[in-house]
């Protein structure tokens, strides 16, 4: 057996990096869909957060309303989110595309505020339990740690929503479709293609990707009202350190402060809550447009 | 930049029409207004009242920023937290006098406005947005973990202690009218900025900035002083409300009070002088009305967000300029 590494236990950190490594698949999993909406919309879309709680509760409301389980629960609690989403963007969102973007983080800010507190009204604050599927209980001794199997499951999920999605946006012609809708909308339409509707699909798929985050989330931690408010925060700040110019750029910088908030719960576990924010403040001090970034 | 220049036009408008044939009739309604407040207190509850005006000033302080320097901080509750949380530890623990907690109070938050300040001013719009609400939330962190601020507890029974050695402020209209004291203090402090040569510089910057800076000002200058100077106010509204609720919470410092500072003053007008005074009396009005009801408080906030963003920009100040004010929008 090994002994410590610089004084710590092997277990105690390889168990704090696997939820630093966890924590940022969620971030990765959010700003990826930030960042998708914000290319095509030009908004920051600040009911993330709440939409990714809507996630987790539409999962838990499947099972214990309907008793329908996670495998479904993983496809449809995205689609009804995704539903959901269109019908914010038709009818909201779009009355504002012509207006500054600030409109747009104010208007998702109080959309925030209404989602949140109906499901808190409806439901109260504290948490709700929602098992782990029966496929992924128990887990793999690894050696050097113990790895839970559904911990593993949604590092690699989450990994694989992440590629694809960076494939399809880079390497398929309706991910070329949509970059050139970023660029140049105008001229896109000119040629035939159907931008609103894009836009529409757009803002679906990201919010879809934060219900998919919440349902992926639920038997992690508990189901509750509350479980985006602070999370879309910090989200916010991997954005900000990452810069909005990159989708890939956007996932890295997801898993890499994942796994440096685990790291400084090992050793200085008073700032966890706070390393996200102080590294955004350093970044900005150097490279004001975020690692990833580009001036606009 | 369609967000500003609506309340742009307004706000120079005014400016040049101020001191022509409206000057005596806004005299004489400056003192209407002056002589309600002095002797509102024996109509309504002086509690409340103190509230509204701290708020008042608050939202004043943020609208500074985004009104006049076109800066959306979504994290002012930091500046008046954390002014709160100094005065009611100066006050309680340091046995200070009320009048040199407020100041210690304003001078924290000061402090830490020249900190974020200097950091959210390398960005603009959105980025600035969420680069002052994440370096809020550090505060929020902090007033959680630290302990001087007792985490959920918060500084509770803050003596409100004797104003100069003179005036008891347990009494309360001498408390009331400290509070109307400071409010007016800040407001004047506002006005004057506003109409000043650097407020001048500031709306320029707002409209165009790289053409501000082909005149040869250095913007983030302006900027930072701005921001340093929106946040010291804040400061001084939550140090004033510490000592009037003796209380410091971890309320004062969540993200939902910086959305709420945002409500009152796209209420009241961004960009008018009175509209957040405007916006600051109805959204604590309206909170004190749903506490009776079993309406949940974040869902009518959150539909009033969504209403004004969507139908009514202008706010209530702004919409009254619009309407009966004509002639200061050909400005």
């Amino acid at each position: 057996m090994m002994g410590t590494i610089f004084g710590i236990p092997p277990q105690a950190l390889f168990g704090q990096l696997l939820l630093g490594l966890i924590n940022g698949s969620f971030y990765a999993l959010l700003s990826l869909g930030l960042a998708v909406i914000f290319g095509m919309l030009n908004v920051i879309n600040f009911a993330h957060g709440a939409l990714y709680m809507m996630g987790a509760f539409v999962a838990w409301l499947l099972l214990t309303q309907l008793g329908i389980g996670y495998w479904w629960a993983l496809l449809l609690a995205p689609l009804v989110v995704g539903l959901f989403g269109v019908v914010l963007e038709k009818t909201l969102l779009s009355r504002l595309y012509k207006l500054d973007h600030l409109y747009g983080l104010l208007l998702t800010f109080g959309l925030a505020l209404i989602v949140e507190g109906a499901f808190r009204h409806q439901y109260g604050v504290s948490g709700q339990p929602y098992p782990i599927p029966d496929a992924l209980k128990g887990g793999q001794n690894l050696g050097f740690m113990f790895l839970p199997n559904y911990r593993g499951w949604v590092v690699v999920a989450s990994l694989i929503v992440c590629i694809s999605t960076w494939i399809a946006i880079e390497k398929t012609k309706l991910g070329a479709y949509l970059r050139a809708a970023t660029e140049n909308p105008v001229l896109v339409q000119a040629f035939g293609i159907n931008v609103p509707r894009m836009i529409t699909l757009t803002y679906a798929f990201g919010v879809a990707l934060a219900g998919l985050a919440g349902v992926l989330a639920a038997p992690i931690y508990q189901v509750s009202p509350l479980m985006g408010s602070n999370l879309i925060i910090v989200v916010f700040a991997v954005v900000v350190i990452g810069g909005m110019g990159s989708i890939l750029g956007a996932v890295l910088t997801g898993y890499g402060l994942g796994l440096l908030e685990g790291l400084t719960k090992v050793f200085y576990p008073e700032a966890s809550n706070i390393v996200v924010f102080v590294i955004m403040a350093v970044v900005l001090m150097i490279k004001p447009a975020g690692l990833f970034g580009r001036e606009r | 930049m369609s967000l500003h220049s609506q309340s742009g036009v307004q706000a120079s408008g005014k400016a040049v029409h101020a001191p022509a044939a409206g000057s005596t009739l806004a005299r004489v309604g400056a003192l209407a207004v002056l002589v309600a407040l002095l002797a509102v207190p024996f109509l309504l509850y002086p509690v409340f009242l103190m509230k509204v005006l701290c708020f008042a000033l608050f939202a004043c302080a943020f609208n500074l920023l985004i009104g006049f320097g076109g800066l959306l901080s979504f994290g002012h509750a930091a500046f008046f937290g954390s002014a709160a949380y100094v005065t009611a530890h100066t006050v309680k623990v340091w046995g200070l006098s009320p009048e040199l907690g407020i100041l210690l109070g304003t001078a924290a938050s000061a402090f830490l406005g020249i900190l974020f300040g200097s950091i959210a001013i390398r960005r603009q719009g959105i980025y600035f947005a969420m680069i002052t609400l994440a370096l809020s939330q550090m505060v929020f962190f902090l007033a959680l973990q630290l302990p001087f601020t007792h985490g959920e507890d918060g500084i509770q029974a803050v003596p409100r202690g004797v104003l100069f050695e003179v005036f008891d402020l347990n009494n309360p209209l001498a408390m009331y009218y400290t509070v109307l004291g400071v409010f007016l203090i800040g407001f004047a402090i506002i006005w004057r900025t506003v109409h000043s040569p650097f407020g001048q510089v500031l709306k320029a910057i707002r409209e165009n900035e790289p053409r501000a800076i082909s005149l040869g000002y250095r913007t983030e200058r302006y900027k930072l002083m701005a921001f340093v100077l929106s946040a010291t106010l804040a400061g001084l509204a939550g140090g004033t409300k510490a000592i009037v609720f003796q209380l410091a919470t971890l309320t004062d410092v969540t993200w939902q009070m910086s959305g709420e500072v945002v409500l009152m003053t796209l209420l009241g007008g961004m960009g008018t002088l009175t509209g957040p005074v405007i916006g600051a009396a109805l959204v604590v009005t309206l909170e004190n009305y749903l506490a009776a009801t079993s309406l949940p408080v974040p869902v009518v906030i959150g539909c009033i967000f969504v209403v004004c963003v969507l139908v009514f920009r202008r706010g209530i100040a702004g919409e009254i300029q619009a309407r009966f004010g004509k002639q200061s929008r050909s400005g």
